[in-house]
């Protein structure tokens, strides 16, 4: 009897699975090891890089930005919830665990410049490009 | 369904399914959903007959100056939709969010709560 109630409270939620505006095969965040991951989008013009990505729930004093001439490694760590006893889940999609990219970049950029920016579980952290190799523009001289 | 001038202007927007964790207590059910770029002003958690909706609503962020050089995921609204049973205390449902992870607190309804019972030493 006890095991039979326990069955049906694991069935308490189910995803209302006839709702077809959702886009279903695009599920918001890519399960570890598709592919890399985090993934990232990297926007630039001539005189920075920024990249931004989704880390949603993630303690922003755990992550660790190194920036190395055209690269950047980002570090980073999602624990799951620690369940007590006799707590169980029903669906579990998240992500959790220890998490390193690096990523090139467009172009050496000033590490001791770097800024970086935690709000609403997206990462954004803005690189602006090494002084030397800024375009310069030359001007023509009239003879 | 009425549609509202909201719904249309977000018509072409794309919708993804937020990526949930749902685990059970003694005493309530949580639903744990990932929807970085979510706050508590963007966030509409709706309840009507059995079905519970979130819906989360992203500002879409152009980055000034700035060209696209790739991008490895897309952007775009949340939406999932849940039916509850009857054993859901509906009245007492709670939402909160924290750094775009949004938790939903949902009670079991008092009768089929877990129970300890107390094993009295016989005298």
């Amino acid at each position: 009897m006890l095991i039979r109630e326990l069955q049906r409270l694991g069935n308490l939620l189910e995803p209302w699975r006839e709702f077809d505006s959702i886009n279903r095969e695009a599920f918001r965040t890519l399960s570890p090891g598709r592919v890399e991951f985090p993934p990232v989008n990297l926007w630039k013009n001539e005189n920075k890089a920024v990249i931004t990505t989704e880390i949603p729930g993630v303690d922003p004093e755990g992550v660790e930005i190194n920036v190395v001439g055209n690269t950047i490694t980002l570090r980073f760590e999602r624990k799951p919830e620690e369940l007590k006893e006799g707590e169980s889940y029903t669906r579990k999609e998240r992500w959790y665990g220890e998490f390193s990219r690096t990523i090139e970049l467009p172009f050496n950029v000033q590490g001791d410049k770097v800024e970086a920016k935690f709000s609403r579980g997206i990462l954004y952290i803005e690189m602006p490009r090494a002084e030397a190799e800024k375009p310069r523009k030359i001007t023509v001289q009239a003879e | 369904m009425a549609e509202t001038v909201k719904d249309i202007s977000r018509k072409n927007r794309k919708i993804y399914a937020p990526v949930v964790d749902i685990f059970e207590t003694a005493n309530n059910i949580l639903i744990v959903a990932d929807m970085p770029g979510v706050d508590e002003k963007s966030v509409d958690i709706t309840l009507e007959k059995n079905l519970l909706t979130i819906h989360g609503m992203i500002d879409s962020t152009t980055h000034d100056n700035l060209e696209l050089a790739f991008s490895e995921y897309g952007i775009g609204d949340y939406q999932r939709a849940f039916s509850l049973s009857d054993e859901i205390d509906r009245s007492n449902i709670k939402a909160t969010v924290k750094d775009g992870v949004l938790k939903l607190i949902l009670p079991k309804s008092e009768r089929i709560k877990t129970r300890k019972i107390e094993v009295i030493k016989e005298s």
